[in-house]
């Protein structure tokens, strides 16, 4: 089973709110001193579904990046993980893209890495969450897709997939080769061991540069982009917070109940 | 672009009806359609599905267009963007919407891939520009933490709706339309997918969308039984439980009622935050409740920057006397 997962290196969302800024003049999101980046959690998850099947059957994980100032201790974490190869896509012409010139260029990667069963993605980035990335690289690459999937499992020559419906799920069977999209409900990544660790220190990532891939230079990063982004801005929130205080906990619950009523909110 | 006229929504049927978020599209694309002067367009695809067309119409709509066939009878990405790709091509609106919905997160991308055009997905608002006659998109980016306004010149231009974000015209029986059947056209071989089976979570009680009252739970509740101590409270208060992620990631509580960015938006009265910081991604899916009550022992957790009222303290001592306050209240 060769299976393909696309990362992404984004602002860490746990991060408090009040750490994140947004400069509106450049429609810029101000790097915050002391947050460092992530992998974007949902594809944490992406290998982590990618890891799963290894262990049941084995096979190869190779994992992309597409970025720029991709940091190795970021971008390494599958391989410590568990997964076997890296490939970042990092030039300034891959930067400020939107999901059509993202999904362009990491389809143009997949395509030359050739040979592949299942391609992972997380179901949305947690930066921009748009959610398209993954459909698009199966449309560029004519491949079948299940997004936001929960649980997978290989029988032969199809993948069987729990896909998360606003109700339930639905059990999907789906043909290979295809691409799938990881919800979050797939459960917690594991935590790198000491070993993978070690083993993730002798490998070296390898660096794809647009010539390397074959992509047409106006179709990838900015110039490629569908979208135009008109404004970003922090929405304000005007809302004063009535503390309801007590002698002990137990009063203050009684007065806040007694305040709601008070209120007519009960 | 001169060729692309009208606004399209897509229209989805539960159950042999209209679909509330449907209803709210029709809304939202009656409001664009008459900024530009143009037709507002309902596509409806499915099996049994031609019923519906009058409701739509009743809804909003100026035409209809129905593909209705058992090949249809299921969502599959293969067939429904092949479809729609047929739609697309031979009506050529130029705006489409369609819900942020499980089929519209799915179905809405791939479309865009297709057609060579854009989407913007979980919309906020959609507006016209005055200058540019182009549709701007807002939606919430960084997990709630900003909002982003896109727009672009390829067509149609293409955006998903939150659940609940836009409203619904009154139902007007009288109202006037036309419906227009399309052939599916469709190659059964084609689909790569099969449903094997479709699992309804049953969850007791009051659904969390229709909730007036919610109680929600977070990290900080530390165990099932934890949300058992919730759930008296939304009974008593006739109302659900919910929660945020880390209590849906660790067990606690049943995926079907995270609130937030990937889960349930929720628009309550009153939403009862309960040992829960208030990350980014979780207010995305509580900020539209009228009211909101936080209860955290951290008096500088992010849920007090939006709660209306609060207690800052352990909730295992608050919820019990709490709850037996209420009832006593609402008993009176």
């Amino acid at each position: 089973m060769n299976m393909i997962v696309c990362i992404k290196q984004v602002v860490d969302p746990e991060a408090p709110p009040a750490s994140f800024k947004v400069d509106t003049v450049t429609n810029k999101v101000v790097p915050s001193p002391g947050v460092s980046p992530v992998i974007s959690p949902f594809d944490e998850q992406a290998v982590e579904a990618a890891l799963r099947i290894k262990d049941a059957q084995g096979g190869k994980i190779t994992v992309i990046s597409l970025g720029t100032n991709l940091l190795k201790e970021v971008v390494k974490k599958p391989l410590s993980m568990g997964a076997d190869e890296l490939i970042l896509l990092e030039d300034e012409a891959f930067a400020e893209g939107d999901s059509w010139s993202t999904a362009y260029a990491l389809a143009m990667a997949i395509k030359k890495i050739g040979d592949y069963d299942l391609i992972f993605c997380g179901r949305q980035a947690t930066d921009w969450n748009a959610g398209q990335v993954g459909s698009g690289i199966a449309d560029f690459l004519g491949l079948p897709s299940v997004t936001v999937a929960q649980k997978i499992d290989i029988t032969d020559d199809k993948a069987r997939v729990e896909r998360v419906t606003d109700d339930g799920y639905d059990i999907i069977e789906v043909s290979l080769p295809a691409l799938i999209t990881v919800s979050n409900e797939l459960g917690e990544p594991r935590y790198p061991t000491l070993k993978g660790i070690m083993a993730s220190k002798k490998k070296q990532p390898i660096t794809w540069k647009p010539a390397d891939i074959d992509v047409d230079p106006a179709q990838i990063g900015a110039a490629g982009r569908r979208t135009s982004l008109v404004k970003l801005f922090q929405p304000l929130s005007e809302v004063k917070c009535q503390i309801i205080e007590g002698e002990s906990p137990e009063e203050a619950a009684v007065n806040l109940a007694l305040k709601l009523r008070e209120d007519k909110i009960l | 672009m001169a060729k692309h006229k009208g606004v399209m929504i897509y229209g989805e049927v539960t159950e042999g009806k209209l679909a509330t978020i449907t209803a709210e599209l029709l809304g939202c694309g009656r409001k664009l359609a008459d900024d530009l002067g143009e037709e507002l367009y309902a596509a409806l695809i499915g099996n049994d599905v031609s019923d519906t067309a009058n409701e739509a119409i009743a809804f909003g709509a100026d035409k209809v267009y129905v593909v209705d066939d058992p090949l249809l009878k299921d969502y599959h990405t293969d067939s429904y963007v092949s479809v729609m790709e047929k739609v697309i091509k031979q009506v050529t609106p130029q705006i489409l919407i369609l819900g942020q919905t499980s089929i519209g997160r799915d179905l809405a991308p791939r479309l865009a891939f297709r057609l060579n055009t854009a989407a913007t997905m979980d919309c906020l608002e959609l507006d016209i520009d005055p200058d540019s006659k182009r549709l701007l998109h807002t939606k919430p980016v960084y997990g709630g933490n900003a909002q982003a306004v896109f727009t672009y010149d390829t067509y149609p231009q293409i955006a998903t709706v939150r659940v609940k974000a836009m409203s619904p015209l009154e139902r007007d029986a009288s109202r006037q339309g036309e419906v227009i059947t399309i052939e599916t056209g469709l190659d059964p071989s084609a689909i790569r997918t099969k449903v094997l089976e479709k699992v309804r979570e049953e969850i007791g009680g009051i659904k969390l969308e229709d909730a007036e009252v919610v109680v929600g739970g977070g990290r900080g509740i530390g165990s099932a039984e934890g949300f058992q101590q919730l759930e008296e409270l939304a009974k008593i208060l006739k109302g659900a439980v919910g929660a945020s992620r880390p209590p849906i990631d660790n067990g606690w509580a049943p995926a079907g009622l995270q609130i937030g960015l990937t889960g349930k938006i929720i628009t309550p009265n009153l939403y009862i935050a309960v040992a829960l910081s208030g990350t980014s991604q979780h207010i995305t899916g509580c900020s539209g409740s009228r009211k909101i009550v936080a209860i955290n022992k951290d008096p500088e957790a992010n849920i007090f920057k939006l709660a209306h009222y609060g207690i800052v303290g352990d909730w295992k001592q608050i919820i019990p006397a709490f709850t037996n306050k209420i009832e006593e209240l609402l008993a009176e």
